[in-house]
């Protein structure tokens, strides 16, 4: 477990992954020990060229994780089927729902048309990320208060997207708001409840700032 | 699942030239075009060279000589907040901000943009089309809504790109770096009509890569605007679009550039409604006849005829806007 230590935050909720997600991480992570204790320099440089899984380290809500995982893999799949992080959910892959939506160096992305290879060297947070403990965020806090969602499918992305457009944009105008959400589908069309509770979200947002 | 494939991400522009050398690599750079091509077996790839991790092509700077330059890696995102852009080509803020979704614009790169494939559904879904190697282009007698209505012959995609239209009408150029070295191409020579090749949108060689764009200083007092038609009030890709620069005295026409996006295989520049504006003032007549002569040559499909109106509609418009925005040209009045 000495591959995946804490970077900022010991209290991250992602300490408490699943069993699965748990058991994944640690062994894949065990994995890449051993094959990088394999490789010689020059190898290293053929590696690099090869399709077949290889090591990577990801920061993901503050924590690293060392994986090996196929250059062909995405973001999205390795936060779910890789760290059990089920948060992030899969909808188009094709970067038309939103469903994905997760930060990369605080900016809304789409992590089903990001490789995960492509995040390396970069900060990046999901839904899980926002707790604070058992504490919701603000954008989260939001969501529930104005009764932003129905099935619930949409809402980790939507919640995401809201979270980037919050911390780059601290006072949006309604118009800001539609067009910085404009990214992710509802099904169920609860689009009014989600702009109200963006709105809400900034004035939360600005009350922790000042209090 | 995607494909398989290698994934190098060297850190200097000559490493990325060296490692697209073998076939089937690809550039990488937002990804967003990229992995939406492959998951969709649109082409496959066996290496994806990523070149986010050269840092020379990030960046928006102004240069000595007043021109400003774009590294490819710079996100639409940035392109379309930069105060730089806004101030001095306002009609490329206004493309890059109207360029698909916030999450697409954070990640997107205008390089990428560029470059990306045609969105024909035909090349896109599962059909052996023309421009895949097949020989037929679907098209022709099928669901041909959202086709050209100019410059098609045999394939009739449209080009994808909201900011390629707004580039060409600023004399953008385009940086290019390949095995042989540097070369620079205007962007309205970058991209290449069916009749000239049938498997490629624009004159990139394999191995090449846009390294930046340069945009050269517009006439002080130019005015420029960007005007895109959707399908719907959200995200999506244009029906019609114009990219509009011009230069005015009072409301005489000095200088313009009118340049269509969603209606051809490349950002269609009207020289015909340029010649119509130049010298004249901007006045109804003047409208209508520039209206009307950037639809002429159109060749409509089945199903894509309101195209058409939509560019006489697009065009007259924003003249219009533009003419009551403007005090009469002075010499008129005397
Ligand atoms: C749902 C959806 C909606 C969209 N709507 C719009 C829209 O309304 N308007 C619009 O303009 N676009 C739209 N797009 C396209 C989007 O803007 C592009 O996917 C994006 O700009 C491509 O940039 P990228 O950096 O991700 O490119 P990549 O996916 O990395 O690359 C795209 C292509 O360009 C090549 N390439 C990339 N950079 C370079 C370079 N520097 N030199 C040489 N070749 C290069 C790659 O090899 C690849 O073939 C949409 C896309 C999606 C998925
Ligand atoms: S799953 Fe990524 S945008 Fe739909
Ligand atoms: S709440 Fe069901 S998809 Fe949005």
């Amino acid at each position: 477990m000495n591959e995946d230590h804490d970077l900022k935050r010991t209290d991250d909720p992602c300490s408490r992954v699943s069993r699965r997600g748990f058991l994944e991480s640690v062994g894949v992570g065990m994995t890449g020990i051993a094959v990088a204790s394999n490789l010689s320099a020059q190898d290293a440089e053929e590696l690099t060229e090869d399709a077949e899984p290889k090591k990577l380290s990801l920061v993901i809500n503050g924590r690293k994780h060392m994986l090996i995982v196929e250059p062909r893999t995405n973001l999205l799949y390795v936060l779910r089927e890789k760290l059990g992080m089920t948060g992030t959910k899969p909808g188009c892959e094709r970067g038309e729902c939103g469903a994905c939506t997760v930060l990369i160096d605080d900016k809304s992305r789409y992590s089903c048309l990001t490789l995960a290879f492509e995040a390396d060297g970069h900060d990046v947070t999901t839904i899980e990320g926002l707790v604070h403990g058992e504490k919701l965020g603000v954008v989260q806090q939001a969501f529930l208060e104005k009764d932003a969602f129905q099935c619930g499918y949409c809402t980790p992305g939507q919640i995401m997207a809201a979270e980037g457009l919050l911390r780059s944009n601290h006072d949006p105008s309604d118009e800001e708001i539609r067009e910085g959400m404009s990214g992710n589908l509802c099904r169920c069309g609860a689009y009014q409840h989600i702009f109200k509770a963006v709105r809400r979200a900034a004035e939360l947002k600005k009350e922790e700032g000042s209090a | 699942m995607l494909p398989k494939f290698s994934h190098v991400r060297p850190s200097s522009l000559r490493q990325a030239v060296q490692q697209l050398a073998s076939s089937g690599s690809h550039v990488h750079a937002g990804g967003t075009d990229l992995l939406g091509c492959l998951r969709d077996g649109v082409f496959g790839a066996e290496k994806i060279v990523s070149i986010t991790g050269i840092g020379e092509l990030r960046g928006i700077n102004s240069r000595e000589d007043g021109a400003v330059r774009i590294g490819a890696l710079t996100t639409l995102s940035e392109v379309a907040t930069s105060p730089l852009i806004a101030q001095n080509y306002a009609l490329l803020a206004q493309a890059a901000a109207a360029a698909a979704s916030p999450q697409l614009r954070n990640q997107g790169t205008i390089g990428g943009n560029l470059c990306q494939r045609p969105r024909c559904w035909y090349f896109r879904g599962d059909f052996q089309c023309l421009r895949k190697g097949g020989d037929t282009c679907f098209a022709i007698n099928g669901e041909n809504e959202f086709h050209c209505v100019f410059g098609g012959s045999r394939c009739y995609i449209v080009h994808p790109s909201d900011t390629a239209p707004a580039l060409v009408a600023l004399d953008a150029r385009a940086h290019i770096r390949g095995p042989l070295g540097m070369r620079v191409v205007p962007l309205g020579s970058f991209f290449v009509l069916p009749a000239l090749d049938l498997a490629r949108e624009n004159v990139l060689r394999s191995g090449e890569i846009i390294t930046h764009i340069s945009l050269p200083p517009l006439a002080p007092g130019s005015i420029s605007s960007y005007r895109k038609v959707r399908a719907r009030g959200s995200w999506d890709f244009a029906l019609a679009g114009l990219a509009l620069a011009l230069k005015l005295t009072g409301r005489r026409v000095d200088w313009s550039r009118v340049v269509l996006s969603g209606v051809a295989p490349i950002p269609w520049r009207s020289s015909e409604t340029e010649k119509v504006l130049l010298g004249r003032d901007l006045n109804p007549r003047t409208l209508r006849e520039a209206a009307d002569a950037a639809t002429r040559g159109a060749e409509p499909l089945s199903q894509n005829g309101y195209k058409v109106e939509l560019v006489r509609g697009i065009v007259e418009e924003s003249l219009r806007a533009i003419m009551e925005s403007h005090p009469e040209t002075p010499s008129e009045r005397t």
